[in-house]
């Protein structure tokens, strides 16, 4: 763990991100972290000015992994000086929270904590489905979709616009995303007003293909007879329901897409006097929404002081790195090839051990010190290089350049007035 | 480079500044003409009034404020809540349309009116500025009055209302809108035709709420909104600059250089601001005498209300809720006496799959804080949350996937409704028949009382009978914990007269 925070975790990246520049300002100064140490404590409210501070203070506590939350309007750690109420959040990234035990009723190949291939489909198209309308309806390119470690991902949204965002805006983002609704009891959970919202109906073209394949094939979710039971209270047609019931029964290990097919198949026999085939679409357009629409963890999105898990700490649990997922490649992404810490660690010697001339000497210098040594040639590898972990750090850093790229323009226009008052400051 | 008084006041302009002078200086917008009915409340009153008129004006602008928080409380629908308080602004706090008069707006009774409407609106302000609570309940409530006032108004006058203010509306272009009428017509349920509709561009930040209900197409971070909906933008814009104002006025305010008139006044009012909110008042769930133990609550969870019984039947059947369930069920067990001891212990023999040193580290923190043991100076000395009002249940919770917490008249579907009723012995045909009107009418307090009306029946004719309890005592139930002491008593005294 310690050798991970020493020699692979990219502190100065994680500050160029939050910081927003280069140079240390509040935005980073003033953001909380929030520690959990091995012996299970946990500590909140702490705050480093700079991204060497920050390193400094993991190494020596040595968290078993840590959280970020707001930007305060005062540095989280005079709290205790401040009357009570004074200290506010200013601002924090827009987050999203996406978990696979929210689809435990909807997916037969694992429960609980257990994840495979086939059941993170539904968190690729979740991603797809909210990377797309974050991007399209509201506008934001910064969003950053980091893997949990375990069983879901999380998406940063680090637009400026996004991130100074008050609760209630957030809670309308939230609600606008959030369609999965009702608890265990509620019946049928998704009844959406025709025509279709322009974002619901691009998500059921997203989806479609999706409920082909992972709904009705991989997952084969309606193979048993409580979830085909389950379908059939989802479907609008008494006698249409019967006769589907009827056929089921008679066949017991009737697969889910000749199901599905089996709906539209004996609705076209004309048999129920009373079927409407509008209503009869809908309610199944309804059904692909059901078992594929994202299902967020919205109270995480809503309130602006939820802390969330960084970026490329370690899962206590599986030991994998929390890696960035590129959405363009969304569908590439196979959180059982993440590597763990133990992988990484062995990879660096063994990397070593074949260059023996490169070996040593970097551990004393730490991580990121890298860009000043380029124009000398042959310059030492970074330790990340080394190992598997560097695509993830890569795609990282061109995430951040992007955003300060954007930043820099938007702190131009801001400081110009700034800098015209004070020319002192530029002079050294 | 001397730049020390950058900021200090060319000496001969400084005198203009004067407070001294100021204080009788003719303010430049002494008089208002008001030509609209409606105000957004921007420009403060500075005309003289008499300390009696200040007084009731304020007064009767309470007296409406109050009603209305009220009706929002008791989750009355909007045509109820008008009919409830129509009566009451016509009354206290009439505001007529120009229209009402030959004159328009030049007429004096109307100008009396909407006088009394704006420095009343002021008054008020400085009264509740002071906390940050009173700050929110006072913007809550003026919002929907103004809400309420704005629907009514005929067209013409709220179009030119609207043109007064000002907003930052960019209008949609023909071409962009049949470019986009497919979309346009698949956020606005009801519309046929674009053409039949204007739409404005705004940022979606101003519109949160047609945002979060999904009635609204969002391209790129615009909201393009339908005219119809101008309500909930305008609305809005009330409430954020009505925020910011009383903001700033709670930081002007120490500032109030004022004798012992008005701070009295001020003081009384926003004491008596009827605090509806706080229905419940700690320990008003106790029942004395009442062994109430971790190990009764099985016992004793006859006498839950549906929604702290069907979590407690689920806390059984899984060994297990969620955190929201476990939020909601904590508080009530606290407010019907359990004590925080008692409490960690029901939820250690509740959750019998975890190990003690799993219940400890992930799940007893939680409990600590609902009764304020641990957590910040303000939760440890309001000793934890109130146990939730019906109210709050059904407002702000919306179960998930996977949780069971809410209001079950609210948040399951009919059906399972009324298997959960029938499960805990509510199986007459008539009450089940109520229960669904009630829901689908939204009446959801009104089928819970029906259910705890058929539950006690006898009980409560006995004591309707015997005069031990009086209309009073039995209201209406607006609260979880109402509803469990009710039930306790009932039964108790139903018990008694056996016994002895």
């Amino acid at each position: 763990m310690l050798a991970f925070y020493q020699r692979l975790f990219p502190f100065r990246y994680l500050f160029q991100w939050l910081n927003h520049g280069i140079v240390p300002s509040p935005d980073f100064g003033n953001r909380e972290f929030a520690l959990t140490l091995q012996n299970d404590a946990y500590l909140r409210y702490q705050s480093y000015a700079t991204a060497d501070l920050f390193r400094k203070d993991i190494l020596r506590m040595n968290p078993s992994r840590f959280e970020i939350g707001p930007v305060y309007n005062t540095n989280p750690r005079d709290r205790k000086t401040l009357r009570g109420g004074q200290m506010k959040p200013i601002s924090k990234e827009l987050v999203f929270d996406i978990d696979l035990t929210d689809y435990d009723d909807i997916r037969s190949c694992c429960t609980k904590a257990n994840i495979c291939e086939k059941c993170w489909t539904f968190v690729t198209m979740a991603m797809k489905v909210v990377d797309t309308a974050l991007r399209e309806d509201f506008g934001f390119e910064h969003i950053l979709w980091v893997y949990s470690g375990r069983r879901g991902a999380h998406a940063w949204v680090c637009d400026p616009r996004a991130r100074s965002l008050p609760d209630d805006r957030r809670r309308a983002i939230a609600g606008y995303l959030d369609v999965v609704r009702g608890g265990n009891s509620s019946g049928k959970r998704i009844t959406l007003k025709r025509p279709l919202h322009p974002h619901m109906s691009r998500s059921l073209d997203i989806l479609k293909p999706y409920f082909a394949q992972t709904t009705l094939v991989e997952q084969d979710t309606f193979l048993s007879s409580e979830q085909a039971q389950r379908l059939l209270s989802l479907l609008p047609d008494k006698s249409l329901n019967e006769s589907l019931r009827k056929k089921w029964e008679s066949a017991p290990g009737r697969s889910s897409a000749n199901k599905w097919a089996d709906i539209d198949a004996l609705a076209k026999t004309g048999k129920s006097s009373t079927l409407n085939p509008t209503t009869l679409r809908d309610a199944k357009q309804d059904v692909v929404l059901e078992y594929t629409y994202p299902r967020l963890d919205s109270e995480v999105s809503k309130k602006m002081i939820h802390l969330l898990k960084s970026p490329f700490v370690i899962h206590p649990g599986t030991g994998r790195i929390c890696v960035p997922i590129d959405p363009r490649k969304a569908e590439e992404f196979d959180p059982l090839s993440v590597p763990t810490v133990t992988e990484l660690l062995a990879e660096i010697d063994e990397w070593d051990a074949e260059h023996p001339n490169n070996a040593g000497a970097e551990v004393a210098e730490g991580e990121g010190s890298v860009p000043e040594s380029d124009a000398r040639g042959g310059r030492k590898l970074q330790d990340y290089e080394k190992t598997s972990l560097k695509p993830y750090i890569d795609y990282f850093r061109s995430f951040i350049a992007g955003l300060l790229k954007e930043e820099r323009v938007g702190k131009r226009e801001r400081n110009e007035d700034v800098a015209e008052a004070k020319p002192e400051s530029m002079e050294f | 480079m001397i730049r020390q008084d950058f900021h200090r006041i060319d000496p001969k302009r400084r005198a203009t500044l004067d407070h001294k002078k100021k204080q009788f200086a003719s303010p430049t917008f002494k008089q208002q003409d008001y030509p609209h009915r409606l105000n957004f409340y921007e420009i403060p009153p500075t005309d003289e009034i008499t300390l009696e008129q200040f007084e009731q004006w304020a007064i009767d602008r309470l007296k409406v404020l109050a009603e209305i928080e009220a009706c929002s409380y008791r989750n009355k629908s909007p045509a109820e809540t008008e009919a409830h308080i129509t009566p009451l602004l016509q009354k206290y706090l009439p505001l007529s349309s120009n229209t009402s008069s030959s004159n328009g707006a030049a007429d004096q009774r109307l100008k009396n009116e909407r006088q009394k409407d704006h420095y009343s609106h002021f008054i008020l302000r400085l009264a509740f500025s002071a906390t940050e609570d009173l700050r929110r309940r006072f913007a809550r409530a003026e919002t929907m009055l103004f809400r309420f006032r704005f629907q009514r108004d005929d067209t013409r006058e709220k179009r030119a209302f609207i043109e007064s203010l000002n907003l930052e509306w960019e209008p949609v272009e023909d071409a962009e809108r049949q470019r986009l009428s497919d979309h346009l017509l698949g956020a606005t349920p009801g519309l046929r035709r674009v053409d039949e509709e204007t739409w404005y561009k705004v940022d979606w930040e101003k519109v949160p709420e047609l945002v979060e209900r999904r009635s609204v197409f969002l391209s790129k971070g615009k909201a393009y909104v339908p005219g119809r909906e101008q309500v909930s933008m305008i609305i809005a814009e009330f409430t954020a600059r009505l925020e910011r104002a009383l903001e700033l006025t709670s930081r002007a305010l120490p500032r109030l250089d004022e004798d012992d008139r008005l701070t009295p006044i001020l003081n009384h009012m926003s004491k008596n601001f009827g605090s509806a909110e706080s229905v419940y008042s700690e320990g008003e769930g106790f029942v004395d005498g009442a062994a109430i133990t971790a190990n009764n609550v099985d016992r004793l969870s006859q006498h839950f209300p549906l929604c702290m019984r069907s979590l407690h039947m689920n806390l059984r059947k899984n060994n297990h809720l969620k955190h929201y369930g476990r939020l909601q069920y904590t508080l009530f067990l606290k407010g019907i006496g359990l004590s925080l001891e008692e409490c960690i212990v029901f939820w250690r023999q509740g959750f019998k799959n975890l190990t003690d040193d799993e219940f400890n580290s992930r799940y007893k923190y939680n409990v600590r804080h609902a009764y304020g043991d641990v957590g910040g100076d303000s939760n440890r000395s309001g000793r934890g949350y109130p146990p939730y009002s019906c109210q709050k249940i059904l407002q702000d919770s919306n179960p998930g996937v996977g949780q069971s917490h809410g209001c079950p008249y609210r948040h399951f579907s009919v059906d399972n409704l009324v298997g959960l009723l029938q499960s805990t012995g509510v199986n007459d045909r008539e009450v089940l028949r109520g229960v669904r009107e009630d829901v689908e009418k939204m009446r959801f307090h009104i089928a819970c009382n029906r259910v705890f009306e058929w539950t006690h029946k006898a009980d409560i004719k006995r004591v309707k009978e015997d005069g031990t309890w009086n209309q009073t005592d039995l209201d209406t139930i607006v609260h979880p914990n109402t509803y469990f002491k009710r039930s306790y008593l009932l039964k108790q005294m139903g018990q008694a007269p056996r016994n002895t």
